[in-house]
């Protein structure tokens, strides 16, 4: 157990930024010096009465950190998060009190779901007028409170600075989640000088890092004595930066590799060890190898119920090994027979040493057994059908690129068919599943990986890019060179999935064919460019004609065939052995 | 209810760790736990421990609060029922909150716990004594008096205080408070 005492201030930003000044100077600038000693890059805002202060400082100061102008505050909080995904740092959030806070709510509970850092902060009422039904109020601690790490009123300017400073250590640390800072409006008005405190107090927190060393070698022993390995890899392996370690551990051992929907990129998919994604709409071989696997090591990764299905009857035979930093997230779901609690990293540093090459081959050549009675594959049939637009994607940048999905069918297909090779390459909504996601959070990722030549990719449905396509603009005014892919198939098609399969057809609202806009034309009203295709021989030709524009953002528009779905599926509840691998009824397609 | 024959050997050790039922006619396993902790006093830190509960679906039977020896630091003793898995959930996710500083989870140590309770009732002449007699076996006060009703106050183990209130109930309460457990280890100082 680390203490959360003592904790040097992470380098970040230019270092330009003093961190003490004995002079008086209002709470505002207070703030806004210590996001530059906090190294913070981008801040995602929108101003408002209770922060109007923090902005009128801001265009005095000019801050070594750039305000982007959001045009809806959720769009802010889901490019803090796609920031924070896509580099690994802390997604930081400005807005006003009332109305301004609730909208980040969705991105909160979101980046809470996903453990994603970011840290909010929100104008108040001032002191005096909490509780009164002012103008704009909120009680925005109350409300975010169980969708935060932790949360932070300031009531005195004195406490902002080191408030802000224990915030951002609450987010990044242990395992990483949201943190909302509410400032009323009269402590930005106060003043007191500015220190930046080197060393956080905080008695009640802590997290772990080594882990023990006795469940280690226990571990070990249990993988050394498994026939039927499998490592089920989650989003804290990426979170923890253990990608390159897990890596050397599979190889040497043989052990297969299934990961998660967050997990997608810490293991490369073209390495014949990995089985891809398990769960709902992972594959059958995926699926198949948990449940007739004798061991499951579990590495960040939480037993979601998409990924388990109907908890009983999941891997039956399989003991279990969780490696994982939250104490909380050990057996949580599922007991598990040797829990190591720690970051994942160190863990499967100390634990490789003490494995050896297996002899995996009779357990490999099972997984591809079922890889061959079910691969991951689509009819090619001169229709438009997403999942060649999701290949197509692929070939076109080697892998090299930062996907950031939607929710729905287009988030599976593109999770299933873009075989992801190097971490931070996936970016979605898993735990909360919010449509409208993909735009915003591909903006931030946008800004994060300015400077680097990787491609980002916001991949989405028709339904959920119009809940947050008014970012278009701000994506179009910073010339961010965003490719957008929408596989427009007019309907919300994962309910309309659904519906199919389990609700004998009953479309009921889910067809939007006429609230749809015209997708082109609205990107360009943007000052986007627009491409539309809806031919399978012009798919290619699109995607080489947004490749060669590079100083806004390209919207394309795919009108892709309604009825296609996503398999293979377990339906919902159900067990894992229940997997649909197939449509009922092929006539149903026709 | 899974029926034994059809689980393997690996899924019964897991519902046995999570003290689920492993047969139909098995009992429930749900126990209650005194769990007590130490809570720094920061804007909102009570209602985060409770928010908690209910977020998470958890029991929470009775919660008590009060100030400690220490500056900003409050005391809470809270009573919660669930099976293995659900308890050690609880404690983990009371570990972590930042607020909390010692969660302590008593129940399978030795440790002293009292209740509180103040009871008014109705009287008359003649039911007088046997009221008397009630709250004098349990060792109990008369803290308010009026020639209609009186007020009691009982100090003990739950168990003390549900007896109490059995006891009087046959007399007509007419308002009751109880302050929830307070609970504290022992310190077993002649221990071998």
């Amino acid at each position: 157990m680390t203490t959360a005492t003592h904790f040097p201030l992470n380098a970040g930003g230019d270092g330009a930024a003093p961190g003490h000044d004995p002079t008086p100077v209002s709470g505002a600038e207070i703030l806004i010096r210590s996001l530059e000693a906090e190294g913070v890059e981008y801040v995602f805002g929108h101003p408002g009465g209770a922060v109007i202060k923090i902005y009128d400082e801001m265009h005095r100061i000019q801050p070594s950190w750039e305000h982007i102008l959001v045009r809806h505050e959720q769009g802010g909080t889901h490019a803090a998060e796609g920031y924070a995904k896509a580099t690994g740092k802390v997604g930081t959030v400005l807005v006003t009190s009332g109305p301004g806070a609730t909208n980040c709510v969705t991105g909160i509970a979101d980046a809470f779901m996903d453990s994603v850092p970011i840290v909010v902060f929100t104008g108040q009422v001032p002191t005096a007028l909490i509780g009164n039904d002012a103008f704009q109020e909120c009680d925005t601690i109350g409300v975010t409170r169980s969708i935060t790490k932790h949360s932070f009123l300031v009531r005195d300017v004195a406490d902002l600075a080191s408030t802000v400073r224990a915030a951002y250590h609450i987010a990044r640390t242990g395992r990483p989640g949201p943190v909302v800072v509410d400032l009323p409006k009269d402590v930005l008005l106060a003043t007191a000088p500015f220190h930046y405190p080197d060393e956080v107090a905080l008695p009640g927190y802590s997290y772990v890092g080594k882990g023990n060393r006795e469940q280690i070698e226990r571990a070990a022993e249990m993988i050394m004595a498994s026939e039927k390995p499998l490592l089920y890899v989650g989003g804290g392996t990426i979170n923890s930066g253990a990608t390159k370690e897990l890596t050397a551990l599979a190889r040497k051992t043989g052990i297969p590799v299934t990961t998660t929907l967050h997990g997608l990129g810490a293991f490369p998919e073209t390495d014949p060890l990995s089985v891809g994604m398990l769960g709902m709409h992972g594959t059958w071989y995926a699926n198949q190898a948990v449940q007739n696997s004798d061991l499951l090591i579990a590495v960040g990764a939480r037993f979601d119920d998409r990924v388990t299905g109907k908890l009983d009857a999941w891997a039956p035979q399989a003991k279990i090994i969780h490696i994982d930093i939250d104490p909380a997230c050990i057996s949580k779901n599922v007991p598990v027979d040797c829990p190591i609690l720690g970051d994942v990293r160190l863990v499967l540093e100390e634990l490789e040493p003490l494995l050896s090459a297996k002899d995996t081959s009779a357990w490999l050549a099972r997984i591809d057994g079922w890889r061959e009675d079910c691969p991951m594959d689509f009819v090619p049939d001169g229709k438009l059908r997403p999942q060649q637009i999701i290949q197509a994607l692929r070939e076109k940048t080697g892998g090299d690129a930062v996907v950031v999905t939607d929710v729905g069918q287009n988030q599976m297909w593109a999770a299933q068919f873009f075989s992801y090779a190097r971490t931070r390459s996936h970016i979605t909504s898993g735990g909360l599943g919010t449509m409208g996601f993909s735009l915003p959070a591909a903006m931030g990722a946008a800004f994060g990986m300015r400077g680097q030549d990787v491609p980002v990719i916001s991949i989405n449905g028709d339904g959920g890019f119009l809940m947050n396509s008014q970012e278009l603009g701000v994506c179009a005014a910073h010339g961010l060179p965003l490719k957008i892919v929408i596989l427009n198939n007019s309907f919300l098609g994962m309910v309309r999935q659904w519906q199919e399969l389990f609700h004998d057809e009953r479309y009921s609202h889910t067809d939007l064919t006429t609230t749809n806009p015209d997708f082109v034309a609205l990107a360009k009203a943007y000052r986007c460019e627009g491409l539309r295709c809806d031919k399978p021989e012009d798919v290619q030709a699109t995607i080489d004609k947004a490749w060669e524009i590079n100083d806004r953002p390209v919207l394309m528009e795919f009108q892709v065939i309604t009825e296609e779905m996503v398999f293979p599926m377990v339906p919902a509840g159900a067990a894992t052995d229940d997997m649909i691998t197939q449509r009922f009824d092929p006539e149903l397609s026709a | 209810m899974t029926d034994t024959a059809t689980l393997t050997s690996q899924q019964i050790i897991r519902k046995k760790a999570a003290g689920e039922p492993v047969n139909a006619d098995d009992a429930p396993m749900v126990h209650r736990h005194v769990i007590t902790v130490l809570l720094e006093n920061s804007i909102g830190a009570l209602n985060r421990v409770t928010n908690m509960f209910s977020a998470r679906g958890f029991n929470l039977e009775s919660v008590s609060v009060g100030e400690t020896d220490r500056d900003r630091v409050s005391r809470l003793t809270l009573v919660t029922t669930g099976n293995d898995r659900i308890i050690a959930q609880v404690l983990q996710q009371l570990n972590n909150l930042v607020d909390t500083l010692v969660v302590d989870d008593v129940t399978n140590q030795e440790y002293v716990e009292r209740e509180l309770c103040l009871i008014k009732v109705s009287y008359e002449a003649e039911t007088r004594p046997a009221l008397m007699d009630i709250v004098e076996i349990f060792r109990g006060n008369v803290i308010n008096i009026t020639p209609e009703t009186m007020t009691f106050e009982v100090t003990g183990p739950t168990s003390k205080i549900n007896a109490f209130i059995g006891m009087i109930k046959p007399h007509g309460i007419n308002e009751l408070a109880r302050s929830g457990r307070v609970a504290m280890r022992r310190h077993l100082a002649f221990e071998a």
